[in-house]
């Protein structure tokens, strides 16, 4: 039994046919639905409850979503309030102890230069999160909206704006971040933050571009436009639901690399510095070690790869609440 | 159509100009380049004034930067600290790289659509939970790491291939090279192809092709697949470019002398004439590819058209 | 319509591909092909320079010039001492006139005879500014070169007025100042003889140098490889014991490594730190780990009042003390840097000048002393101190982590002490230059020759070229004038000795460890050795 929907039941396109064909036909019911006419059906609420809360609904009730959510939910306490779970001193270290394996107190082991590795992975968690979730929130945004506008009006906005990414795409990673974070003297981590998304956003912008031109031909989006349709609500209500999808996959796998990503920064000096202590410094520093010390990566890199399953789960979740076509 | 490509080629022409300002402005603020070539000695006053002069270094830098695109117009693209013109250099390193990146993609292409179906026709199933598992080693595990361990294993414990790559990189020495550089945007190619595949499956046409009762293959690769493919094109195209920059890591693990490696060392060595010429080129391939995918759009959906 | 539209997008897109895959296909050739009988594969990374001998200052381009250059002197890779080569004497009565009468019979590989002039106008192109050369500085000791090589300026002279020929194989060498042991210096490459080719066909010269040492260049390839093959003409006494070397330039000695244990390649003289635990196992043995001329410090910015100020001395030393060097050297290096005890070189040897523990207490891990002395001068200033070094060779980081937390765990402080790594070693010089320094700043020295004056008077006399922290003691100076005046070896050494307790007083520079050079070879090889500027002795070397 499909959820109410302010949309058209997928039923209802088949007797269409396929999208190629028919396209008046389904033009007037799309329109019509999608104009928010009641759609015969279970009225369960009288109100037309849009797109958006009803991803919510359905996403309440997905065990991938709870379970996802529980996860970051633990993940950000811990970001918060590191030593709830681990007491101890990430700066605290004895290099008498360099690389040796676990033992009695300190379950992961110790890393070249004699600190805990279950300390330093857990308070490693704010630094990395808060640089992984707001440089992909930052970079998805500024992306998916300059790609968007890109894909949609084409034309001389899509040459300007596809053109700068290309410029911005150009920028080696390692070039950039000499010259922009060099002259940063602050230990925080917002530069670094900021210039992961101005590196980052061309990426998916392009993504969104290409999505966008791909929407944009759908029958339903060329109805609601004959039906008078503004470009504000044709981009939001009808072409972004369809176009999410891509963008999801990329900015949640992104999210990992963006991770990655500030230890090649902190790598070349010009990341994040101590005392902060973050999951990718540590991995760039084990990733050297790996014949000798495996345990040293194995930590680091395990707390990278839950971060990552659990937005990954997360993404894919709303990206099926917000597609149409699974009801 | 024509005028549309010939449009976008136009384009480059003032990208071209905008990205050789900003890299060279940005190699200029990185500051002195003499200072480092005296190594851990203090430079010789007289013998750094004179470098400076010769490479330009003592002049503004709007006067520097319109030096250099005189000498660019004349097809000049200066020389390297060592004395190699720089465009020797890119003649060198394009070729390696380029190939390099085709194997890449090639793997990314392939096993990653391969996956990527397999996970998304089988969607929550097992196949699709190991897909994305090994999504999860790629992203979390970092290039340096695999590449290293898999130069071990093939090339040292195993001894299958040589471990690393002689200085002609025909296509068959650079198979591991490329695995191991086309691994991160493994991870994208297959995520995008699987997601893009279960959003797609439930479409009206695909219902329609099923009901038509054609054959199960013929539904996944003549309508399923194909529709699918925009996304995945799309980041492969801007992957290209990316793999061709972005290969430091791996280039230096399979000693690979590519544009990678020359860029790195143009950057550290802050020589503008290296960054900026093989930036300069990088970009243009991301106009080409940009290019070439836009034409594939109208390939893959007939419905859109370029005007 | 549309058929037209997909089927042209699809020949464009088509043609562009293929375009791209000819461009990428076209660039085969060349062949590295197997082994050569008799020839010893090596690594080598790409000379940061052009060949010209004066203008090498690093070690790469310096394995070239030692294959196929000799000079008037050579050190020998035992003891360091600098015996003569193409020099048949070289004598002074007042320490400042030197006559040099150059050995017959020597030619360049291309047959030409190594004469007087060889030298004299290879000496006088290196000092000249106008050719630039990067070690154009090794000849201000000699009479004139402000002339040639003014500050700013141009030159106002084409030759050094202080070398003037005899004849056919004499020349004489003025001085501008006394310096007893300048023969001693001139094992140095940038003192090679030249060949008339350097000078008529200088670009035809830089593709394929000719020197006169025991190999001769046949082709070198930039960027990936250089061969060389024994010469058969060569006169010297240390003719070479294999057929060749091939120099393979790796970008990463990891990799370079991991050639070896495959078998693709029999010498490595740069084992990575990350590997140093299983080389002995790796390798069975064939493993090489022995002292080079090169000391790391960590100078203190002397022009910064805080530093500089009434007591400052004992925080610099309290400094010293904190710093736990064995630990670090057997934790990280794994004994491939030797926790410093003096300002020089264990390479130097005794006689040389080389003293363990002249530096006494100040160079001993001492946590209670160490908080006692710091806290006696002051405290650090502001509470904290940094580490500052470039980060982009060298893996720097993992030791100035070390450096910082061995502090911080004497103070009993997380954030007394941090790193504060700088990006590319170009900033890192410019800083230095700039005198922007507000903490400790690393120096790597590696000698020019092995002579205890070359570690203390460059980097520790009053405005000395390489005295990044400004250290000034009139003492010191004075100390350092008496030895170069000095005509008895002994004296001089023990008259440096003198001035370096000074160092040890007012500790300018924390000396942290002595660095050695490492190297691992395959199973044909025997022989093997490394010379004090830890570079390998080719010549010497046996292939089975």
């Amino acid at each position: 039994m499909p959820e109410p929907t302010d949309r058209i039941p997928p039923e209802a396109r088949d007797a269409v046919g396929s999208a190629a064909g028919g396209a008046a036909g389904l033009a007037t019911r799309e329109a019509e639905s999608l104009e928010g006419g009641p759609v015969p059906g279970t009225a369960r609420s009288a109100k037309a409850r849009s797109l958006w809360t009803d991803a919510w609904h359905d996403l309440r009730r997905n065990p991938v979503f709870v379970l996802s959510a529980l996860v970051i939910v633990f993940l950000l306490l811990i970001a918060v309030w590191p030593s709830l779970v681990a007491g101890g001193n990430p700066l605290q270290c004895d290099l008498a102890k360099s690389q040796e394996g676990p033992q009695a107190g300190h379950p992961f082991g110790f890393d070249a230069q004699g600190c805990d590795v279950f300390t330093r992975t857990v308070h490693g968690a704010r630094a990395s999160i808060t640089v992984g979730v707001c440089a992909t929130a930052g970079a998805a945004l500024l992306g998916s909206v300059l790609g968007g506008l890109a894909g949609y009006y084409g034309g001389w906005w899509d040459a300007v704006l596809s053109r700068l990414a290309d410029v911005f795409f150009g920028i080696p990673i390692i070039l950039g971040g000499l010259v922009f974070l060099s002259v940063v003297t602050g230990r925080s981590v917002w530069p670094v933050v900021g210039f992961i998304v101005l590196l980052g956003w061309p990426q998916i912008s392009r993504i969104a571009r290409g999505a966008v031109v791909a929407a944009k031909q759908h029958d339903y989006v060329q109805a609601a436009r004959a039906l008078g349709a503004g470009d504000a609500r044709l981009l939001l209500r009808h072409i972004a639901p369809n176009a999410v999808a891509p963008v999801i996959v990329v900015a949640t796998i992104a999210l990992g690399t963006y991770i990655a990503l500030e230890a090649t920064l902190s790598f070349i000096g010009v990341g994040l510095r101590p005392p902060t202590v973050s999951w990718g410094i540590d991995i760039s520093n084990a990733s050297t070690q790996i014949r000798n010390a495996p345990h040293m990566l194995l930590w680091p890199a395990g707390a990278l790869s839950l971060t990552v399953l659990a937005f990954i789960m997360l993404g894919d979740a709303v990206r099926d609440a917000l597609d149409p076509k699974l009801r | 159509m024509g005028r549309y490509v010939v449009r976008r080629l136009l384009q480059m022409i003032p990208v071209f100009a905008g990205s050789t300002f900003l890299i060279f402005f940005m190699v200029y603020a990185l500051g002195d380049p003499v200072a480092a070539l005296f190594g851990d000695k203090a430079p010789d006053p007289a013998v750094a004034a004179r470098i400076r002069q010769e490479l330009y270094l003592d002049q503004p830098l709007w006067k520097q930067y319109l030096h250099y695109m005189g000498q660019v117009l004349t097809g000049d693209f200066g020389t390297a600290f060592t004395g190699q013109p720089v465009l020797e250099l890119m003649a060198d390193a394009f070729p390696v790289t380029i190939r390099l990146t085709i194997v890449a993609v090639l793997f990314e292409v392939v096993v990653g659509i391969a996956l990527g179906v397999a996970g998304g026709l089988r969607r929550g199933r097992p196949a699709d939970t190991t897909v994305l598992m090994l999504t999860l080693v790629v992203v979390s595990v970092p290039t340096f790491v695999s590449g290293y361990v898999l130069q071990y294993l093939f090339g040292v414990r195993w001894g299958l291939v040589p471990p690393t790559v002689p200085p002609e990189a025909a296509f068959a020495q650079l198979l591991l090279p490329g695995v191991v550089l086309g691994l991160v945007s493994l991870a994208y190619v297959t995520r995008l192809t699987r997601t893009s595949l279960v959003e797609n499956a439930r479409a009206d046409y695909i219902r329609t092709a099923v009901a038509k009762g054609l054959p199960r293959h013929r539904v996944v690769l003549r309508h399923l697949l194909r529709n699918s493919l925009i996304p995945v094109v799309t980041f492969i195209g801007a992957d290209v470019g990316a793999l061709m920059g972005g290969a430091i890591v791996t280039e230096r693990i399979f000693n690979i002398h590519g544009v990678g490696y020359q860029l790195y060392q143009g950057i550290l060595r802050q020589n503008s004439p290296t960054v900026v010429g093989f930036v300069t080129v990088l970009v243009l391939v991301f106009l080409v590819a940009n290019l070439v995918v836009d034409l594939l759009y109208a390939v893959l959906d007939p419905r859109i058209r370029h005007a | 319509m549309r058929g037209g539209v997909r089927t042209r997008a699809g020949r464009v897109a088509g043609a562009v591909l293929g375009l791209l895959l000819v461009v990428a296909v076209g660039g085969c050739g060349g062949g590295a092909g197997g082994r050569v009988p008799g020839v010893v594969r090596a690594s080598w990374g790409d000379p940061q320079n052009p060949l010209e001998p004066a203008n090498t200052n690093e070690v790469q381009g310096g394995k070239v010039l030692d294959l196929i250059f000799r000079g008037l002197k050579k050190y020998d890779p035992k003891t360091g001492a600098a015996v003569d080569m193409l020099a048949e004497r070289i004598e002074s009565k007042d320490a400042q006139n030197f006559t040099v009468k150059v050995r017959g019979g020597w030619t360049f590989s291309n047959g030409e005879a190594v004469t007087a002039r060889s030298f004299v106008d290879a000496w006088n192109y290196a000092a000249l500014a106008d050719n630039k050369q990067r070690n154009a500085s090794f000849f201000a000791y000699i009479d004139g070169y402000e002339k040639v090589h003014p500050e700013s300026g141009a030159a106002t002279a084409k030759t050094l007025s202080g070398l003037a020929l005899k004849d056919d194989r004499t020349f004489t060498v003025k001085l501008r100042t006394k310096f007893s042991t300048w023969p001693g210096t001139l094992g140095y490459p940038a003192f090679a003889p030249l060949p008339r080719a350097f000078f008529e066909d200088h670009d035809g010269w830089l593709k394929k140098p000719v020197g006169n040492g025991p190999y001769a260049i046949d082709s070198y390839t930039r960027g990936s490889a250089m061969r060389l093959s024994r010469w058969d003409g060569y006169p010297g006494p240390d003719k070479a014991e294999n057929n060749g070397v091939e120099l393979r330039v790796y970008t990463d000695s990891n990799t370079a490594y991991a050639d070896l244990q495959a078998g693709n390649i029999d010498l490595v003289d740069d084992i990575p730190s990350t590997q140093l635990r299983n080389v002995r196992k790796d390798l069975d043995g064939r493993y090489i780990n022995q002292p080079a001329g090169i000391i790391q410090t960590l100078v203190f910015p002397l022009y910064d009042a805080q530093w500089n100020r009434p007591g400052a001395e004992k925080v610099r030393r309290g400094l010293s003390m904190a710093i736990n060097r064995g630990q670090i050297t057997s934790q990280i290096y794994r004994d491939t840097r030797t926790p410093a005890t003096d300002w020089t070189s264990p390479v130097l040897g005794e006689k040389g000048g080389y003293k363990a523990g002249l530096c006494g207490a100040a160079c001993t891990y001492d946590p209670a002393a160490a908080r006692r002395l710091i806290r006696e001068g002051g405290g650090l200033p502001g509470g904290r101190v940094t580490v500052t070094s470039n980060v982009d060779t060298g893996s720097h980081r993992v030791w100035m982590d070390a450096v910082c937390n061995s502090i911080n765990n004497v103070l009993g402080d997380d954030r007394a002490c941090t790193v504060n790594p700088v990006g590319t070693f170009a900033d890192f010089r410019s800083r230095i230059a700039q005198q922007a320094m507000s903490g400790m700043f690393r120096s790597g020295w590696q000698m020019d020759y092995p002579l205890i004056q070359n570690f203390l008077q460059p980097q520790f006399g009053t405005n000395a070229s390489s005295n990044y922290g400004k250290f000034s003691d009139a003492r010191f100076d004075g100390l350092v004038d008496r030895a170069n005046a000095e005509s008895d070896t002994a004296a001089a050494v023990a008259t440096f000795q003198e001035a370096e307790r000074i160092l040890a007083e007012r500790m300018p520079a924390v000396p942290l460890w002595y660095q050695n050079g490492n190297a691992g070879y395959a199973a044909g090889l025997s022989d093997v050795a490394l010379n004090q500027f830890s570079v390998p002795v080719y010549e010497r070397i046996k292939v089975k």
